[in-house]
């Protein structure tokens, strides 16, 4: 049975080249960078030329660039490494309630340690109003931190114009944009953000590879304390491999970035046009034109999300979904929650996230497979039943 | 994630449908929790003769509900009023433990079936239903106001909201 893999919100394959850039690294050259000798300078050279190709993609200076091992470690130090700095000048952060767990629950953590939190409401579409971003900042206010796309349901928020608004108030600005880096064009200087979070895996690289960008002359503190790594700021041993990896993927998405984003954008189109003429009682979220290329979030109401992924799995097609029963806090998601979805539409989210390898073919196996999965599930959910009854 | 039995009876499950003319309705949970099932019972002579379910939720409340109809199909109001929600989990080869008390209500709403068939027939007020809230990380069940798990010690006030 031929797969189709449309979980790329989940995990993404390596693009050939990055492959093919790390396996010296895991062989032959194992230096440490941290070594003066010829072994540790190649593995040094490899690690500061990946420094380069980050920043390019991002429009920053090399030295603004902080390698981490993941998205959540990037998040991570860069609300616990300003507040830490800056907390003898206020203790007020800013997030949305929208963020994803690892900005969620490090505000949270940061919350029972004295700091003061502002989660601030989303309209609809999952989008933050800049206006509440400025009425939201106080004289204390040290931090604030928007995601620049959001991967549950797609929504690009406007990050430069609150860029503008925190720049004005002499506030520090970060932004979670490790679901955007690497698939729309992210320019740090355009966006007017200080500090911002991005992961390879998101764009064809590696897992157990990201960075954080630190606009220079930001006083930011470790979350590690260990050598002095990465100026001090991440200490522990490079993961050269990985880093290798992600600064050939982010090479190869900033030349391909236009031809992703169309690729990704009209197999969406076909999901979202074709859905309906199929299964009635669909309900789609995220702003319609502010979006992510290539993610489709959508409800099918009555039934709940998990049943149908089992049932697309045992098809071949791999998505994901929002429903409690998926996660393992069975909790609905809160994004869907601060959206004003009600609970039991969440149940049956389905996200798709299409991927270069996606094919117009890929789109319409989902639009063959979806409808009598649908169906079956329906006539089986008293919901289904009750709801009907009353249409009747 | 499931064990095969699970995945079985989830694949097709066994008594799905309605009864029009039902001796006793019983339904639990709702969309909102995640998973809603209603049974319907068709008594003849005290035995169980029919059994039909619909559930609304995820694989492991479909095979549950499946799984339930089986057990209690050709047994009498006594007998199938003895299963446990625990019985099924053990006739299922088991289920993920965030699994054991969301989905695992199948046993209720047969027994709430059977009160509804109880009540039609004899007049007898069906038991006041017990609210039960259970521990998200160790199961372990708690009263409805808790604040923390008495067994891990886990804040409980976000858990009762969505309470079953």
């Amino acid at each position: 049975m031929s797969v189709v893999y449309v979980d790329h919100v989940a995990a993404m394959p390596l693009h050939p080249k990055v492959y093919e850039a790390m396996v010296p690294y895991l062989r032959e050259y194992y230096g440490n960078p941290s070594s003066i000798h010829e072994d540790g300078e190649k593995a040094r050279e490899a690690l500061e030329e990946a420094r380069g190709k980050i920043a390019r993609l991002i429009g920053s200076q090399e030295e603004e660039i902080y390698f981490t091992s993941c998205g959540t470690e990037s998040n991570n130090l860069a609300l616990k490494g300003i507040a830490w700095a800056h907390q003898g000048r206020g203790k007020e952060i800013v997030i949305s309630g929208v963020e994803h767990f690892s900005i969620m629950h490090t505000a949270n953590a940061l919350e029972k340690a004295g700091f003061h939190i502002t989660r601030l409401p989303v309209d609809q579409y999952g989008l933050v109003d800049p206006a509440t971003v400025e009425r939201a900042i106080t004289p204390q206010t040290i931090l604030v931190s928007i995601m620049q796309a959001n991967p549950e349901v797609g929504t690009i928020e406007p990050i430069a114009e609150i860029g503008k608004i925190t720049r004005a108030k002499k506030v520090l600005f970060h932004t979670d944009a490790v679901d955007s880096v690497g698939n729309i064009p992210v320019n740090v200087n355009e966006l007017n953000v200080d500090l911002l979070s991005l992961a390879a895996s998101t764009f064809y690289g590696p897992k157990g590879a990201a960075a954080l960008y630190v606009r220079k002359g930001v006083r930011i503190l470790p979350l590690l304390d260990g050598g002095i790594q990465e100026r001090g700021l991440r200490a522990g041993t490079e993961n050269v491999p990985a880093i290798v990896g992600m600064g050939v993927a982010a090479d190869l998405a900033r030349g391909e970035i236009p031809q992703r984003m169309s690729h990704l954008k009209s197999l969406g189109e076909k999901l979202t046009e074709g859905l309906p003429e199929k299964i009635p009682y669909l309900r789609f979220f995220g702003h319609p034109t502010q979006r992510l290329p290539g993610n489709v979030s959508v409800a099918v109401e009555f039934i709940e999300g998990e049943a149908m992924l089992l049932f697309m799995d045992m098809e071949g097609i791999r998505i994901s979904s929002g429903s409690a029963c998926i996660s393992r806090s069975l909790k609905v998601s809160h994004v869907m929650l601060a959206m004003g979805v009600d609970a039991a539409t969440a149940q049956g989210s389905l996200l798709f996230t299409f991927g270069m390898q996606n094919k117009p073919e890929d789109v319409d196996r989902i639009l063959e497979v979806l409808p009598p999965v649908v169906e079956r599930l329906r006539n089986m959910s008293p919901v289904y039943r009750k709801a009907m009854a009353k249409k009747a | 994630m499931y064990s095969e039995k699970v995945m079985e009876h989830f694949k097709n499950p066994k008594n799905v449908g309605v009864i029009e003319e039902a001796d006793g309705v019983g339904e639990v949970g709702n969309p909102v929790c995640g998973d809603m099932m209603t049974f319907y019972i068709k008594v003849k002579n005290n035995v169980i003769e029919d059994v039909k379910f619909q559930t609304f939720g995820c694989g492991a409340a479909i095979a549950v509900s499946s799984m339930v109809s089986e057990m209690a199909r050709g047994k009498t109001i006594e007998e199938a009023s003895k299963i446990t929600n625990k019985m099924v989990a053990e006739a299922l080869e088991g289920l993920p433990k965030q699994k054991m008390h969301c989905s695992n209500l199948g046993a209720d709403a047969l027994h709430k079936a059977i009160d509804d068939y109880r009540q039609k027939k004899q007049g007898v007020a069906p038991k006041p239903e017990a609210k039960k809230c259970y521990c998200p990380v160790c199961d372990l069940e708690q009263a409805m106001e808790a604040a923390y798990c008495t067994g891990c010690g886990r804040e409980l006030e976000d858990e009762h909201e969505q309470a079953h």
